[in-house]
């Protein structure tokens, strides 16, 4: 048996294997912000509440349609992609030549929106959502029990997070996307439809979202209000990962919610501003976040 | 009121001398109004309006001044309002201490916010002033001080100056009045000073103000402490009207009501922040008695706002005159 | 411009002309009506145990009068705090000032009632509290005209905790909800499990409305204490449960306590998840024909059985009528003498009083939940193990913080 500075082991492993959970969703969602705000500049405060409507096509898809976890993870995500589609073509897009601040705004007021008109529908009480048979129950790994769902929510989103930065940085198609981020002009006269794709990434970006909202269904009951506090750590994420690049979102992500739940440990007080703690000091030291670059 | 800020803000040359004294006329028929209000109207809820309109003015003088938004002025807001409540309630100190020690740390924490912020521009510094004012969040809900999910309640009002007596609605309402005043007074001086200029220019064009030998930084920083401790004044005072000081208006829901107020009466104009916090404290307490959801309401608004009404009520009307004149 | 100033003018002129008139008619009840109003939480963590089922009970109280009492109409408002005491604060503060509220006859939740409790106080009028469970309602903040309904901390954890403790389960980790009743229930539960000889090993608190509990039920499964016990309510509860069970504590031998568990929180965490549970309740819808043929009126509109808040929102709401009509007017220092005079007797209630400190004294009932195998259906929840009498059921007199009570 060995302590880390006092700590049991079992305590430790627990803590960061919860630090890696909550990092996978960090992961997710920031993946998602990121690659909207590669390509449209926009800083999507709506991305909580896309992440709670995820959450609540899965459990409308049961409770309505007896449709259950595994096509609510391909459903869900289509359904949230397709609103993303239409209030981008319908809003965002009469944006693009205003400053970026609108942008913002607007998906601020679409968040307050969303949120109030769940909130109203259904309450804040949550409505649960069963773990998929498949993944019930969990495994003693000696120092805890860890529940199947939890271990599969951090390999799927890994997965997820590894397979969006191949298709972006590997593929034709991500290098379009890529290049059209730096010079939209240039690449529409190469004849690629550049709004056709600015819609698509953003209804990739907040299907990402949807998807993140299916996988915590099951773990944290679904909740109008449940990417409302969630988002700011994950805005915080973005800023300390560097807006835009994609890489940083998924290593700072996972990076940040293992070190929340170190914090937990050693000073539970502090973990909920420590990210915020170290945004302040990547700011101070490389403003541009540690992935980012200046522009 | 309006015309007289384009007057001043933007035409500047050739505007007609006339329009000048029903400025003044104006300006007198809204004081005697805003006097006569109380016995009208709820003096709580006219102290509401007043307390969210300097809020929504020093928010304003960031934004529309300096083109610096900030989603976090909830931090200094709420943050004032609970040193103000503490130093009242548990400190015992008379209500213009209580007041001066919200404002003095409202002042500090935007000197550090201001001081890691205005490092981004735009976009960024959206976010970080977010991320900061989140970080009171937590602090708000984790420090004993603050009393967590409960609050400070059971604030004391005291008497100002050891002289007015507080608790009299009254005395409370010209106090806050009087504070209110002062505090938007402070900011048409500070925006038609010549920081005010270079505040603008800074807005406009930064690197131009830079090669014209401005320091932007440091004006910036000026100016995010102004706003802050304005912001903190308000929050101060909404501590004693209403005795108490809770987690609502540390929220970053508080920071975006804020900016909604001011996108609504018009940003950058000194009177839209006044006209949109009163509308939309008005609409808030409307709706609380009829069956709407109010975050919903209040969405729809700022997306139209958005949208279509970018310049807001006090803005279009602004440019209606201007048209005509 | 001109156009302007005279609008404006002209606007002044109508503010002024609309000022309200000083109080006239010095009738036996104000303004002619009787107005009571509820502030419930409606849509928040707490919706579903307070919110509409508590304005409905309300209103249920006032239509058994007829909707009339002493031949002039009694109206009721209803507003959602949101779980904010600052909207709790306004809207008391607006009704008293404005709106001619003669009083409030339920808050929910303990922060916005207590911050509602204050304005009450000042403005001296008559506040009756079934929601919220802060002992601070009738000892450090206790008034006159407050009186403290349903249930409170002591008598949750006093019941909870007396039972499980005389099983033999004497460690007790704390997951506290950080507000005043949340405090409140780790606190006397803790003193109950230390005057028995049990130990309070540690406690953990959470915010209001949390999502998630793993990183908390870590410590506390390390801790090997013997009873989690959850100083929580409404969602919070239910979600610290599920994920009890996901990480495998009930396996491990760790029983779970929910101090301020209630009948909603059974039927939205399902029998198999709450099974075995001991719950305090003031309460319990199949107590007899009385209380499941009110039940079942309650039930065809709220789709939800009463738990305890509710139905002492509608005892709260009758008693005031009923002292309203004995002393033959809405007057705060009648209403109230008579209020403490007449004892409460309703279908929940039995010869229930109002003591000095503002608490109402009844009988408590100890619940088990049943195992799936043993429940008839929806809501067949509870099998009573025990029912506390009213003298024992509340903290003793002797003990109040209340400066009422000395005097």
């Amino acid at each position: 048996m060995f302590e880390f500075l006092g700590i049991p082991p079992q305590a430790l492993f627990g803590q960061l294997l919860l630090g890696l959970i909550n990092g996978s969703f960090y992961a997710l969602l920031s993946l998602g912000l990121a690659v909207i705000f590669g390509m449209l500049n926009v800083v999507n405060m709506a991305h909580g509440a896309f992440y709670m409507i995820g959450a609540f096509v899965a459990w409308l898809l049961l409770a309505h349609a007896g449709i259950g976890y595994w096509w609510a993870l391909v459903l869900a995500p289509l359904a949230v992609g397709a609103l993303g589609l239409v209030l981008e073509r319908t809003m965002l897009r009469r944006l693009y030549k205003v400053d970026h601040l609108y942008g913002l705004l607007l998906t601020f007021g679409l968040a307050l929106i969303f949120e109030g008109a769940f909130r109203h529908q259904f309450g804040v009480s949550g409505q649960p959502y069963p773990t998929p048979e498949l993944l019930r129950g969990g495994s003693n790994l000696g120092f805890m029990v860890l529940p199947v769902y939890r271990g599969w929510v951090v390999v799927f989103s890994a997965m997820v997070c590894l397979g969006t930065w191949f298709a972006i940085e590997r593929t034709r198609l991500g290098a379009y996307l890529r290049a059209a981020t730096e010079n939209p002009v240039l690449v529409q006269a190469f004849g690629i439809n550049v709004p056709v794709m600015v819609s698509l990434t953003y209804g990739f970006g907040v299907a990402l979202a949807g998807l993140a909202g299916v996988l915590a269904a099951p773990i944290y009951q679904v909740n109008p209000l449940m990417g409302s506090n969630l988002i700011i750590v994950v805005f915080a994420v973005v800023v300390i990962g560097g807006m835009g690049s994609i890489l940083g979102a998924i290593v700072t992500g996972l990076s940040l919610g293992l070190l929340e739940g170190l914090t937990k440990l050693l000073y539970p007080e502090a973990a909920n501003i420590v990210v915020f703690v170290i945004m302040a000091v990547v700011l101070v030291i490389k403003p541009a976040g540690l992935f980012g670059r200046e522009r | 009121m309006s015309t007289q800020s384009t007057v001043h803000g933007r035409s500047g040359l050739g505007t007609p001398t006339p329009a000048v004294i029903p400025g003044a006329v104006l300006w007198a028929a809204a004081l005697l109004l805003a006097v006569l209000a109380p016995f009208a109207l709820y003096p709580v809820f006219l102290m509401k309006v007043l307390c969210f309109a300097l809020f929504a003015c020093a928010f304003n003088l960031l934004i529309g001044f300096a083109g610096l938004m900030s989603f976090g002025h909830a931090a200094f807001f709420g943050g004032a309002a609970y040193v103000t409540a503490h130093a009242a309630k548990v400190w015992a100190l008379p209500p213009e201490f209580a007041i001066l020690a919200g404002v003095g740390t409202a002042t500090l924490l935007g000197l550090v916010f201001g001081a890691l912020a205005i490092r981004r521009q735009g976009i960024y510094f959206a976010m970080i002033t977010l991320a900061l004012s989140q970080m009171v969040f937590f602090l708000a809900l984790q420090l004993p001080f603050t009393g967590g999910e409960d609050g400070i309640q059971g604030v004391p009002r005291g008497r100002l100056f050891g002289l007015v007596d507080l608790t009299d609605p009254l005395a409370m309402y010209y106090a806050v009045l009087a504070l209110f005043l002062s505090g938007f007074l402070v900011i048409r001086r500070a925006v038609h000073s010549p920081f005010g200029q270079v505040l603008k220019a800074i807005r406009e064009n930064e690197p131009r103000a830079v090669s014209l030998g401005y320091r932007t930084e440091r004006y910036k920083l000026l100016a995010f402490v102004l706003s802050a401790s304005l912001a903190g004044l308000a929050g101060s005072v909404k501590a004693l009207v209403f005795q108490l000081a809770t987690l609502t208006d540390v929220t970053w829901q508080m920071s975006g009501e804020v900016v909604l107020m001011t996108l609504l009466g018009g940003m950058g104009t000194l009177l839209g922040p006044v006209v949109g916090a009163a509308l939309v404290v008005a609409l808030e307490s409307y709706l609380a008695e009829t069956s709407l959801p109010v975050p919903v309401v209040i969405g729809a608004i700022f997306v139209f706002c958005v949208l279509l009404f970018r310049k807001g009520i006090v803005g279009e009307i602004a440019g209606i005159l201007k048209r005509r004149a | 411009m001109r156009n302007h100033v005279g609008a404006l003018s002209a606007a002044a002129l109508c503010l002024w002309m609309s000022a309200p008139q000083a109080h006239a008619q010095p009738a036996a009840v104000s303004d002619g009506v009787v107005r009571v109003g509820v502030i419930e939480d409606m849509s928040g963590v707490f919706a579903s145990i307070t919110g509409q089922g508590a304005v409905t009970a309300a209103a249920m109280a006032i239509e058994e009068f007829g909707g009339k009492v002493l031949g002039l109409p009694v109206e009721l408002l209803h507003a959602d705090h949101q779980n904010k005491a600052d909207i709790g604060a306004a809207t008391a503060r607006k009704w008293f000032d404005e709106d001619k509220v003669d009083a409030i006859l339920d808050v929910a939740t303990s922060s916005p009632a207590l911050a509602v409790l204050e304005i009450a106080k000042a403005k001296k009028k008559i506040l009756t509290l079934s929601s919220p469970g802060s002992m601070r309602i009738t000892n450090e903040a206790c008034g006159p005209y407050v009186a403290h309904w349903a249930y409170d901390s002591y008598a949750v954890a006093h019941g909870t905790g007396n039972t499980l403790v005389k099983q033999g389960l004497d460690s007790w980790y704390f997951v506290t909800a950080d507000y005043a009743f949340g405090h409140s229930l780790e606190k006397d539960a803790g003193d109950f499990v230390t005057a028995s000889g049990g130990k309070v090993l540690g406690s953990i608190r959470h915010p209001v409305g949390t999502n998630d509990f793993a990183s908390a039920l870590l410590q506390v499964q390390a801790s090997k204490a013997k009873v989690v016990a959850l100083a929580n309510a409404g969602g919070d509860t239910m979600n610290a449960i599920k994920q009890a069970t996901e990480f495998g504590l009930t396996d491990g031998g760790q029983r779970l306590a929910a101090l301020a568990g209630m009948i909603n929180d059974v039927h939205g965490l399902g029998l198999l998840g709450a099974r075995g549970l001991i719950i305090t309740e003031a309460v319990y819808w199949d107590m007899n024909d009385e209380t499941r043929a009110w039940s079942q009126r309650f039930f065809q509109r709220v789709k939800a059985m009463p738990n305890m808040l509710q139905a002492g929102v509608y005892s709260s709401v009758r008693h005031y009528l009923r002292a309203v009509q004995a002393a033959g007017t809405d007057e705060t220092d009648a209403v109230m003498r008579k209020m403490r005079e007449i004892p409460v007797n309703d279908v929940f209630f039995k010869n229930g009083y109002i003591r000095k400190d503002g608490r109402m004294v009844h009988d408590m009932h100890l619940f088990e939940v049943k195992q799936p195998s043993d429940s008839k259906g929806p809501w067949d929840y509870y099998r009573l193990i025990n029912t506390i009498p009213a003298e024992e059921a509340f903290q003793p007199l002797s003990t109040s913080r209340c400066p009422l009570v000395k005097n």
